[in-house]
């Protein structure tokens, strides 16, 4: 096959497959994919988790992990860089080539300052004396627009926030001038108005500097805003390109077409006004740390700043707020997980304060459902041994027969069926693992159920089914909901009465409806705008 | 942190209090005397003795003027060594234990950091596996067997080194090999493993991704968070040293404090014993003080205050 000779491409990927040897044989994560990045383009590579998306790019920079191995070619404006030598790959990336991680929390050395990691990339590419490269970071710190960049400097990564970090990754990326910037899911671990922040701070250095930008997301809200091109991949291979307009308006597959419907959608209607309180809490105050005293710091902190809520039956209320709110806190504060102080009502009876004995006959009617459906189930107990775990404790009085009977209509609530009750959880994916940690709480025949951020870590298309679950086990067991949520299209969904968190404080609160299309406050504004007009805030910006 | 390390030693006051009391009162409790021999001494010969020493007086007594003497430095008469106090014995001593420690401490950390390294770096390679094979050798083996087969091998057949003493550099090798040899073995296989888990954390990914050579992303980034957990074993392993140094001190016929341990506590030396026991407890309390410390310097994200 002759090579075509593409001046005005920055990066051409060709045929690339990568492999991946495991104890179960040789896992193909990509099966020959080819794609390209003009100069000054942003392109962006969209996927659900496991499409191979971001194994590309992680062979392309000699990343993967070692038992890894990719073939085919990947080439740096005409030079082959696929599996490279590491110095030769070296002068590269970093240098021509750099990259930003989804994870800002952990993508920086937390042993060394901003200023130590900063330098590194200068010196060792830019062949820069120590001096020098401290004056280019603090441009750079400038340039990403970091507020008090002398004094940051000095920082260690932990005295920084995600978003704060997340701009120092840029300022990494953008210190030798490269040509191209890998950005992996650099927006996703970020709250919707920090997201909307970086995305801005990307296009307008891009605009501004003149590198390509391929990014790689399974967010297709950003890739409307953001991107000229789009590549959306499947399983490891491509399903189909082309520029971003045709993409979502045009789109050739069944399979984008899915990807696109499956935004939240629905809604829920308010339980009658006189429908029983089933959980409440008022005045509710969790506080943190200690007090001072001799030779010791004040290190008191209050998460949840006196908040009163009603949950009524079969309502939903969500919670949203950005990290930090304490919207989980009040959660567990109000399932008394957490010494709180305040009165907590569940059925007429006062639960605040009780001790763990003493709560132990509340526990079946009030249960909560996590956000990491691979840490909160015991990786060592079958799916049946979990489910029924909590019957064990409950109703001591059931039959092992009686139990069994239990777990197995508990699974089929959930949709999965009663055969898969002996296997373990790693033999789920995400979305199922969410349902046995439902199927967990609902066995229990639980009146409340808290939910904390349930969908968060599942793709876009589980998160529609589970959202489908929640709201058919809402009308079968005539369940409420505290829905606790960053994810405001999801909160929209789901709930009929919304919370906005800040700092512990409820800034705003009222019918879903009213707060989503009529907020009266500038902060639920802000985040509302950030959230469902990501285009319209580039634009403007840029603009 | 400087007020964390004043909260720190004050706590230590009551710690070695309760250890004190403790060991006194238990050693009581064990059968025997100092004058117990095998021919029995004459009951007269004996109260003299006692006199003499203050064991004649209540238990509570002696307690109360062994708290107060030690108060003021004093750690009491010998029992055996007749003409010296303990505190004298231990003072002779205890520089030539230390500096054997704290050669093998520093000779088991950087040996340890570099061989944990290069099996992290090369990872189920024969490299790996041999370097493990050793270091399970070196756990395993007793320093009551390595030090008679260094002392042989070394010493008398091959006559490089020599065999006992104290004084010059070369009499240092054996007992420190083989008092670090144990410890070489358990910060190798520390370090081997947190190096692992750094080489695959997500900030040497970053290091790696911006070009850094091998030595800046293995040197730099991993090491100093690889080599931490071994910074928490410096503790518990400068306890293992002043106790592992009673077989070799006496393999290698070195006079410091570790042959005192096992004379004492034969000998019903209850001064003795109880010296011992209080410099032991005061290097691990100081010890760990000293780690915490260090592991607040390594890591910028430990604060104490």
């Amino acid at each position: 096959m002759a090579k075509e000779i593409h001046k005005d491409r920055v990066l051409e990927i060709d045929d690339i497959r990568v492999n991946f040897d495991t104890p179960d044989g040789t896992v193909e994560a990509v099966r020959g994919v080819s794609m390209h990045v003009q100069r000054g383009e942003t392109v962006a590579v969209v996927g659900e988790s496991g499409s191979g998306k971001s194994q590309i790019m992680m062979s392309a920079m000699g990343l993967l992990a070692s038992n890894g191995h990719a073939t085919g070619s990947v080439r740096y404006r005409g030079d082959e860089i696929l599996n490279l030598p590491v110095k030769k790959l070296n002068k590269i990336r970093g240098a021509k080539i750099s990259m930003i991680f989804q994870e800002p929390m952990t993508s920086l050395d937390p042993l060394y300052t901003i200023q130590d990691q900063l330098c590194e990339p200068l010196m060792v590419h830019g062949g820069m004396s120590r001096s020098k490269a401290r004056a280019r970071v603090l441009e750079l710190l400038k340039l990403v627009q970091i507020p008090d960049p002398e004094r940051r400097m000095k920082s260690y990564p932990y005295e920084m926030s995600g978003g704060q970090r997340q701009r120092v990754m840029i300022a990494m990326a953008l210190a030798n001038d490269p040509d191209l910037l890998i950005a992996d899911e650099p927006t996703t671990a970020l709250d919707v108005t920090i997201q909307a922040d970086i995305l801005h701070l990307l296009a307008e250095l891009q605009a501004r500097l003149g590198m390509s930008i391929l990014f790689i997301t399974h967010d297709l809200g950003i890739v409307e805003a953001f991107a000229d091109r789009v590549y959306v991949m499947r399983k490891g291979q491509l399903e189909e390109e082309g520029a971003t307009e045709q993409i979502f308006h045009n789109p050739a597959t069944d399979y984008t077409r899915m990807l696109l419907d499956a935004e939240p959608s629905g809604e829920k209607y308010a339980p009658d006004a006189d429908a029983e309180v089933m959980l409440s809490g008022k005045d509710v105050v969790v506080t943190f740390g200690a007090p001072g005293g001799f030779l010791r710091k004040d290190t008191q902190f209050t998460a949840v700043k006196g908040i009163d809520v009603a949950l009524h039956q079969e309502q939903t209320i969500g919670i949203v707020g950005e990290s930090g709110s304490g919207k989980s806190t009040l959660g567990r504060a109000l399932l008394q997980l957490l010494p709180s102080d305040g009165r907590v009502v569940y059925l007429g009876q006062e639960i605040s304060g009780l001790d763990r004995s003493h709560m132990k006959p509340y526990r079946d009617g009030l249960q909560m459902v996590f956000q990491d459906p691979y840490g909160s189930l015991s990786p060592r107990m079958t799916v049946s041994e979990i489910i029924t775990e909590g019957l064990l404790v409950h109703e001591p009085g059931l039959s092992q027969r009686e139990r069994a009977d239990r777990a197995a209509q508990a699974l089929e609530d959930v949709g999965l069926e009663a055969s898969m009750r002996n296997r373990f959880p790693h033999e789920f994916s995400g979305g199922q693992r969410q349902r046995i940690a439902i199927a967990r709480a609902v066995v229990l025949r639980p009146k409340v159920i808290v939910l904390d951020e349930p969908t968060s870590a599942l793709d876009r298309s589980v998160q529609k089914q589970v959202i489908e679950l929640l709201r058919r086990l809402q009308k079968e067991h005539s369940l409420s909901y505290l829905f606790i949520s960053h994810d405001l299209a999801v909160v929209r969904a789901l709930s009929d009465y919304v919370m906005v968190m800040r700092e512990g404080e409820v800034v705003e609160q009222g019918l879903t409806e009213q707060v989503f299309d009529n907020p009266t406050q500038e902060y639920t504004r802000d985040l509302m705008r950030a959230a469902f007009d990501l285009r319209e805030i580039l634009r403007e910006k840029l603009a | 942190m400087l007020s964390y390390a004043l909260r720190r030693l004050l706590s230590a006051i009551p710690t070695l209090f309760i250890i004190v009391t403790a060991s006194f009162f238990m050693m009581r409790l064990a059968p025997g005397g100092p004058f117990d021999q095998e021919r029995t001494l004459e009951a007269t010969v004996m109260a003299n003795l006692n006199a003499t020493f203050g064991l004649d007086k209540p238990l509570w007594q002696q307690y109360g003027i062994y708290l107060s003497n030690l108060f003021q430095g004093d750690m009491g008469p010998s029992f055996i060594y007749r003409d010296k106090r303990v505190h004298e014995i231990l003072a002779e001593g205890l520089p030539i234990s230390v500096q054997l420690g704290a050669t093998a401490l520093i000779l088991a950390l950087v040996l340890g950091a570099l061989l944990g390294s290069i099996a992290a770096l090369r990872q189920n390679t024969k490299t790996d596996f041999a370097v493990i094979a050793v270091a399970t050798f070196g756990i395993t083996v007793p320093n009551f067997v390595v030090a008679p087969v260094l002392s042989l091998v070394f010493a008398v057949i091959l006559s490089w080194l020599p065999a006992q003493g104290w004084g010059q550099w070369n009499q240092m090798i054996l007992p420190v090999i083989a008092l670090a040899l144990p410890q070489i073995a358990v910060v190798t296989r520390l370090i081997r493993g947190s190096m692992i888990e750094a080489l695959r954390s997500d900030h040497v990914r970053t290091a790696r991704a911006y070009g850094l050579p091998t030595h800046m992303v293995v040197g730099k980034h991993a090491l100093r968070a690889a080599i931490l957990p071994a910074i928490s074993y410096l503790g518990p392993a400068a306890a293992a040293l002043l106790t592992g140094s009673i077989v070799v001190e006496q393999v290698f016929n070195l006079p410091g404090i570790g042959r005192y341990f096992v004379i004492g506590a034969l000998n019903r030396d209850y001064t003795l014993v109880m010296g011992t026991v209080v410099i032991v407890a005061v290097f691990v309390v100081v010890f760990n003080l000293i780690v915490d410390l260090l592991y607040a310097v390594l890591d910028p994200r430990v604060r104490y205050d």
